[in-house]
């Protein structure tokens, strides 16, 4: 199937109907779950129940908003503001220091320069949850469960972040341009901070995005390290949506799925331009 | 491989800057110690102990027999089924997902066909990633629900089912649903990684393959894939790392049921540790063991996935180097 395709010169209409139709057909998936997010969460309980999938809104919002005031431990409000506490600052962290540790990895040379990569590369697979245990009980130990430094910090070492930008910025930052700031009298760190931040933005978008998706969707590490429902983040509460009081509001557990991806949703909007025109990693360009 | 003149230079230039490389790394450094390196070991030490019990803090190696917690962790029936159901769930969405995924990069690089609204749809293919994990799988599990969800609802109005079926109650099923999930919620953010990769690659290359006459499939393989190397194993890798901890889904869509056949190994560990009993140590002893599967996995990806024709290089620069030694030739 896929051989055929690519055989013909040009853009052939056989290639472009298969590509169109897979393309629809992801498209529907993808946005499904937001439609019947959207629309259920405006429609009565018995309305969801009678017929679950509709593409007419209800007129149920406000009631349904209403169930979500906080009484049963769920309260958008709240959850919305903890986890984008977290989450912003996390990904600041994030960015800039991965940022940071790839200009050291691509701008200097020093002995151990390639000892550190390989050891980035090595650490990429050992994953939050392996460390889960002892990382509770340090926290617990020095006092930080309940405190939200324990979720923010850790976000300035990522690995895979700093893998994601060294590629980009091996073609991306002309060696000449640093030469030249020096000669103008430029300190290093100022360099990092005026000229390399700036070039390297579409690459920050992109990772930006990861990185906020991760941190704000991060339901492992709060569930061990949070117990104070005051605390609680966005998917923490979702959970809570599982309980018995829900189980006979849908609406009301629709709109507060949807209430937790809305912030994202926006967030994303804001630097989609940056998916669309796509960063080039990796190769050499001329 | 000629040592140009040009690069000699920029490199003593550059010489003077190396406390800058270690100075801008040591954030990073310092929070990996504290953070990452740390718990590691302690999590690593704390299998060896005794540590049971709420907020226990107060903990002896054991005595005895001091592998006890992983003994009892492979021997445990439920451990081994986690660990099979992660790697068959992972595998379900994985190479669903890379496929899709490498496709869509094919077709959206493509120099030939230019595939209109292609921005568009990169946008919506990388949404369901934006998702909280834990809210599709409340979605998923409100869409299976039985005898009045949606789906069950559309199959039984289309008459492909007589009768409502219930999907929450088949292990089969509930698999294939989380391991849906995972594809649904990955395969855009594995698109854009790659699209990023071969946006990279060099445009000289594509064009001397055109001139050579090489067909699209043709410069797929031979040109993008064996370019992507670098991008293609951070993928493989971290998909890995992230499918063989799963967490979120499996623990949403049914709470690791029907019959744990959607526990994963990282719902395991949770309940182990969090639940119930607090055993912090075999919970300890079973997170080690899902770091050497992942380990050794991941060893065997940078296997398969080296360079080979650094390695042979480096080979050819070795024996060089020794045939020059014997000779008692120059110095390297």
């Amino acid at each position: 199937m896929v051989k055929n395709k690519y055989s013909k010169r040009g853009s052939s209409p056989l290639f472009l109907t298969v590509a169109y139709i897979t393309c629809i057909i992801l498209a529907i998936i993808s946005l499904f779950p937001f439609v019947i997010l959207i629309i259920n969460s405006t429609r009565t309980s018995v309305e969801v129940q009678q017929n679950p999938v509709s593409l007419i809104p209800g007129t149920n919002l406000f009631k349904n908003l209403e169930f979500l005031d906080g009484k049963n431990n769920f309260d958008p409000l709240k959850g919305f503001t903890n986890s984008l506490i977290i989450s912003v600052s996390s990904t600041i962290l994030t960015i800039y220091f991965s940022t940071m540790t790839a200009f050291a990895l691509v701008a200097y040379d020093w002995r151990l320069r390639k000892p550190f990569f390989t050891f980035i590369m090595a650490v990429l697979m050992i994953p939050a949850q392996v460390t889960g245990i002892g990382f509770f009980q340090f926290m617990y130990k020095i006092g930080l469960t309940n405190n939200y430094l324990a979720l923010i910090l850790p976000a300035i070492a990522a690995p895979t972040v700093v893998f994601f930008m060294r590629q980009y910025m091996i073609p991306a930052l002309p060696m000449d341009i640093l030469h030249s700031a020096r000669i103008d009298g430029a300190g290093e760190f100022r360099i990092f901070n005026q000229i390399v931040l700036p070039m390297m933005k579409p690459a920050m978008a992109t990772q930006a995005i990861f990185a906020f998706v991760t941190s704000w969707n991060n339901l492992f590490m709060p569930m061990i390290l949070i117990n104070d429902p005051e605390k609680n983040t966005m998917p923490m509460m979702v959970s809570l949506l599982r309980g018995d009081i829900y189980k006979t509001e849908f609406g009301a557990v629709y709109l507060g799925l949807f209430l937790t991806v809305l912030p994202v949703l926006v967030v994303y909007f804001l630097l989609s331009k940056h998916i669309i025109a796509g960063v080039a990693l990796g190769g050499v360009k001329e | 491989m000629t040592v140009g003149t040009p690069n000699s230079s920029k490199r003593l230039k550059r010489i003077s800057y190396a406390k800058y490389g270690y100075l801008f790394s040591l954030p990073f450094i310092l929070a990996y110690l504290i953070f990452s390196l740390y718990p590691t070991i302690y999590t690593a030490i704390l299998g060896f102990t005794d540590c049971e019990g709420i907020g226990n803090t107060d903990w002896n190696i054991l005595e005895g027999d001091v592998f006890a917690n992983f003994k009892w962790v492979l021997q445990n029936e439920l451990f081994k089924k986690t660990i099979k159901n992660t790697i068959v769930i992972w595998i379900l969405n994985f190479i669903p997902q890379i496929t899709m995924a490498l496709i869509l990069t094919a077709w959206f690089t493509s120099r030939r066909n230019e595939l209109k609204g292609k921005g568009a749809f990169k946008v919506i293919f990388y949404m369901p990633n934006i998702i909280t994990a834990a809210s599709v799988a409340m979605l998923f599990f409100t869409l299976f629900q039985y005898p009045a969800g949606p789906v069950n609802d559309l199959l039984t109005r289309f008459n492909i089912l007589d009768k409502p079926y219930n999907f929450h109650a088949d292990t089969t099923a509930s698999q294939l649903v989380v391991a849906f999930i995972q594809f649904l919620t990955w395969y855009g953010n594995t698109m854009i990684v790659l699209i990023s990769g071969v946006l990279g690659i060099s445009p000289d290359i594509f064009e001397a393959a055109d001139i050579d006459g090489a067909n699209g499939v043709q410069t797929f393989f031979k040109i993008t894939i064996p370019n992507l190397k670098t991008v293609l194993l951070y993928t493989l890798v971290t998909s890995l790392v992230g499918g063989l901890n799963m967490f979120d889904i499996p623990q949403l869509y049914n709470q690791g049921g029907p019959d744990n056949s959607t526990r994963t190994s990282s719902v395991f560990i949770r309940d182990l540790a969090f639940s119930n009993e607090f055993l912090y140590n075999r919970a300890a002893a079973a997170s080690m063991i899902i770091f050497l599967i992942i380990a050794a996995c991941s060893a065997v990806l940078f296997y398969i996935m080296r360079d080979k024709d650094e390695a042979m290089r480096k080979k050819e620069i070795k024996a060089a180097k020794k045939a020059s030694k014997l000779r008692g030739g120059m110095e390297w």
